[in-house]
């Protein structure tokens, strides 16, 4: 057939040895075309030159973050939970002797830029295959989201549709969304971020690889069929800056999600799990098909054959190159013994889902894919999966360091009187990062499976494993850009350890740790210096803390020409609770309980809520980190929790001290009498942003022993007064006073008024 | 022995495992249901659990109502069998014509989640005989596509015959009269848009109002076995 006449096959390749051949416009350097003549001894097809190009991109191949991110490797303390780790599809830790839990977090960031709202849906649903593909059902999502500056017209196009994404998507394949956070920030104007976490739960025994072994295995794709959504998504959207102008439209590069086909993923490939109906498993994202076969192919026994005019496709007239590097979404690839190759797909048809045989498992030790009888890609895999450029850029200080760090918040205008005082804690409560987000999180289901014991906006979602032991896990994500701007290094200790306190204030004990690193060009020295940093940050906190990272994911060029959003490394942290019936809640427990704070108030400013809202600064030395003291903390609530001594408690974050009891009374509908200690600053008190403190709420009786426990670890810990229900708000002595009313009317709201709904 | 509920899965069904916890929580013997088997297997009443099914394709429940099982589901409803229909399954009642009126987009037009105070208007149904009439309850009530509309004739009708079985106290999405859930003229189809399966834990819920509906059931059908 004509049609098929003009693809470069691999016979082509070699008889037009000069052909021009667009490598620098798929984004390969020179020496790296060079590099893929000299593996395949002779020029690549247009096939092999799009799977190169794809599988060589920063996004695949890690290459400008891979020499820092062997830190995580090297430093990462050794524990017996750990059942896989970096490289994997996710990070798999062990619960007890018979379950086991998966969860990642990652970005996409530049497609929710583009398309809002399908960008986002197709991140939770990326999120999802990689927990589906190591065994496990995924239970539940949540996300970490910023945005531009709430008032700019544009963050009225962005967030709604991330938001409408994340729950579109998310709601229809049946996840409960168990929390995340918000922000709002000018840096993340054109490079709002969108980094979506998913956690599963398996029987140990049902982990899952995605090694392509046994020769004579088929090769099976699974779910949607193929089209030319996101041809190019990958190398085009996340490996290039985004131009000043917003001349490039690269709108149609933005898959198209169907969360339906996913809820018919989750089950069948479960189902095949149980059945030990299959060998090996790989999701299709981003590079699709390129990524999949490759990296199946590599972990294997090293050979495939797949004979690519079998797969099914949704476009007419797509050329072998369209196919290979499609990122059409809800799709999985299986390698299955051929004796079990029938009930696969009979068991995939009873759930209507696509499921067809294209290749097989070789012992070539090449990946070679023919259409129609022509072979059009003869490499070998590993060169695409394992053997991509790496490099070691250029790292420099930036020259603003040391003006920024003298450029101290705690040097700028205060409140001083009682009246302005109570007015900073309502326009604190009002502003942007700090109010109700209730907008964004009605908009997701929260209770589907029935095992979400605390969502938002507790500080840590809380999600039951068994019903029969009652065990369970707790999962914070937590970022702070501007502390990570000010000092990439301890700002990414600060996120870990904000993320880290958040699920020991549940009562969980944190074991594991999932991270999304959101940067600028690595093309600049300046913010490869700010990585560099930050992964080093987080690769000692773990050490440190003695949880292991155990995945997540890297995305590099989160600028606008020169303007690089602030370095945001998020951080989600994992734990595990033995009974989720003893979990601490948000609140203010009963009339008569005491409310104390555990930890220490330095003054501390810079890079807060405070000199942000009231000040729009960031300059200065972010808080102290003191991981010692969080460990000493974690274990501290997780022995209160057990013996049920707290009935509640909050973390202190963005907003210090003021803005927890602003959340608390709001939650709980209690008041709260509140009496400073003797000679403590109220502004300080109230807004710091010290680090490792937390807002406890203790039953009458028990004050002693909590007491006696925190001394006995050598934590700090200051009553500061008592719940009650017959106090109207925040009733501050000697200073003033608060109605819920008028904290409701500021902190609730917000968000939907600004957009103007 | 104790009672038999079927619980259906149709593809893109969600609380079908959720609905099988409220049914075994409250007594009964959950039993799964396939979409694509006419067979009810002898079960002694029908929960229609939320999700999307067919994934809302055309409208929601539209297609659920050309499956196999809901031809079964229909014919065994007229000879007086209890059903329920949750969210889309109330949606699919719809659909099916086993209860008037119709399911669209929220008033506000977004997918909003939040628990629902309801007010329960009759026991007179198989699904409510063991709630007090006028009792207040809370169940989450999380969709899209939940504003009850019909027209005058039928919302007066089902107000007359005291076919209005749950009626939100704080309207979330613009349905017609407050309604919020409703039966058909025998009282054994009942259909709502809250959640009863995720009303059954003090732990994971806003309440456990949702048992109420399962031990109505029981009652209701350990009475016809009585008879």
């Amino acid at each position: 057939m004509s049609q098929y006449v003009a693809v470069d096959t691999v016979g082509v390749a070699t008889a037009t040895p000069d052909e021009k051949q667009p490598w620098a416009e798929l984004g390969l350097k020179e020496d790296e075309y060079q590099r893929i003549r000299e593996i395949l001894g002779r020029r690549p097809t247009q096939s092999e030159l799009a799977m190169y190009s794809i599988m060589w991109s920063e996004h695949c191949s890690y290459k400008s973050s891979k020499v820092h991110l062997r830190q995580f490797g090297e430093k990462n303390p050794r524990t017996p939970r750990l059942l896989a780790g970096i490289g994997e599809n996710a990070g798999v830790v062990a619960i007890d002797e018979n379950i086991a839990v998966t969860f990642k977090v990652e970005s996409h960031n530049h497609p929710s830029y583009v398309e809002p709202k399908q960008g986002a849906a197709t991140g939770v649903g990326g999120i999802i295959r990689d927990i589906i593909a190591m065994g496990a059902r995924p239970i539940a999502v949540m996300d970490s989201l910023r945005f531009g500056a709430i008032d700019h017209p544009d963050t009225a196009r962005v967030l709604p549709g991330v938001v409408d994404g994340i729950g579109h998507y998310g709601n229809c394949v049946g996840l409960p969304n168990i929390g995340g956070e918000t922000y709002f920030d000018p840096c993340y104007q054109g490079n709002p971020l969108v980094n979506a976490l998913s956690v599963g739960v398996m029987p140990r025994s049902r982990l899952q690889s995605m090694q392509a072994s046994g020769t004579g295995n088929i090769v099976i794709l699974l779910g949607a069929k193929t089209g030319r959504d996101g041809i190019g998504g990958v190398s085009v959207l996340a490996s290039a800056t985004f131009s000043e102008t917003g001349e490039d439209d690269a709108r149609p590069s933005v898959q198209v999600g169907d969360p339906f086909t996913e809820k018919l993923l989750i089950e069948v490939c479960l189902e095949l799990f149980d059945a030990q109906l299959v060998v090996g498993v790989q999701d299709l994202g981003g590079a699709g098909l390129t990524c999949a076969l490759s990296e199946t192919a590599a972990a294997g026994d090293g050979g495939m054959h797949v004979d690519l005019e079998l797969v099914p496709l949704r476009a007419k007239g797509m050329e072998p190159h369209d196919i290979l590097a499609s990122e059409s979404q809800e799709r999985m690839l299986l390698i299955v013994d051929p004796a079990k190759a029938e009930e696969v797909l009979a068991r995939a048809h009873r759930w209507g889902l696509l499921a067809t045989a294209i290749g097989t498992v070789t012992d070539s030790g090449r990946l070679v894919v023919d259409f129609h009888g022509q072979t059009v890609v003869d490499v070998p895999p590993k060169s695409l999966a394992d053997e991509g450029p790496v490099y070691h850029r250029p790292i420099a200080e930036p020259n603003d360091l040391g003006l920024i760090a003298v450029d101290r918040a705690e040097t700028l205008p205060r409140p001083s009187t009682d009246e302005e005082i109570r007015q900073t804690v309502l326009d604190m409560a009002a502003s942007p990062n700090l109010c109700d987000k209730s907008w964004i999180t009605e908009q997701y289901d929260s209770s589907v499976f029935g095992n979400t014991v605390l969502g938002a906006p507790h500080d840590a979602g809380v999600v039951r494993l068994d019903e029969r032991t009652g065990v369970g896990i707790a999962i914070s994500l937590d970022g702070n850009g501007r502390f990570a701007r000010l000092d990439p290094y301890h700002g990414a200790q600060l996120a870990l350890a904000e993320a880290y306190r958040n699920v020991a204030v549940t009562g969980a004990t944190p074991i594991a740790v999932s991270d999304c690193l959101n940067f600028g060009s690595p093309e600049d020295p300046h913010v490869m210096w700010q990585f560099e940093r930050a992964v080093t940050g987080i690769a000692d906190g773990c050490q440190k803390l003695g949880i292991p990272v155990t995945g997540g994911n890297v995305s590099f060029y989160n600028q606008t020409g020169r303007e690089a959003i602030h370095p945001t490394p998020v951080i989600g942290v994992l734990g595990v609770i033995d009974d989720v019936a003893r979990r601490i809640p948000l609140g203010l427990g009963r009339t008569g309980d005491t409310i104390a704070l555990i930890g220490t108030t330095s003054e501390e400013l810079s890079g807060s809520e405070w000199a942000s809202v009231a000040h729009g600064h960031l300059g200065g030395v972010p808080p102290k980190v003191d991981l010692d003291h969080e460990m000493k903390l974690a274990d501290l609530l997780s022995r209160l929790a057990e013996t049920e001594q707290l009935a509640a408690a909050h973390d202190l974050s963005e907003g210090g001290l003021a803005q927890a009891l602003v959340e608390a009374i709001s939650h709980s509908g209690m008041g709260a009498q509140i009496l400073l200690p003797e000679g403590a600053d109220p502004f300080t008190y109230l807004f710091s942003e010290s680090s490792g403190r937390v807002l406890v709420v203790i039953p009458r009786g028990q004050e002693l022993a909590v007491r006696t426990a925190c001394e006995s670890r050598g934590l700090p810990i200051t009553p500061l007064g008592v719940a009650d229900a017959n106090t109207n708000g925040l009733h501050l002595r000697d200073h003033f006073d608060i109605t819920r009313e008028d904290i409701d009317a500021a902190w609730k709201g917000r968000i939907g008024a600004r957009l103007g709904e | 022995m104790s009672a038999r509920i079927g619980i259906v899965t149709f593809p893109g069904s969600l609380d079908d495992r959720d609905a099988a916890r409220a049914a075994y929580l409250a007594g009964a013997e959950p039993v799964a249901l396939w979409h694509d088997d006419a067979q009810i297997h002898g079960v002694d009443a029908v929960w229609l659990p939320g999700g999307f099914s067919y994934g809302d394709a055309l409208r929601c429940g539209a297609i659920a109502r050309f499956s196999q099982v809901m031809d079964t589901v229909k014919a065994a409803a007229a000879q007086g069998m209890p059903v329920l229909g949750v969210c889309n399954g109330f949606q699919v009642l719809c659909e099916s014509h086993l209860l008037p009126g119709a399911l669209v987009r929220n008033a506000h037009l977004r997918y909003r989640n939040r628990p629902a105070r309801l007010r329960v208007e009759t026991d007179r149904t198989a699904w409510t005989n063991a709630i007090e009439p006028g009792a207040e309850v809370v169940m989450p009530a999380k969709h899209g596509e939940g504003r009850y509309v019909a027209d005058e004739a039928t919302l007066d009708a089902l107000e007359q015959q005291g076919r209005v079985v749950f009626r939100y106290l704080d309207n979330p999405n613009g349905s017609m009269r407050d309604i919020a859930g409703i039966t058909n003229e025998a009282g054994n189809v009942v259909g709502l848009m809250p959640h009863p399966e995720h009303a059954v834990e003090a732990l994971t819920g806003p309440s456990t109002d949702g048992l109420g509906l399962v031990a109505s059931v029981l009652a209701h059908l350990s009475e016809g076995a009585r008879r």
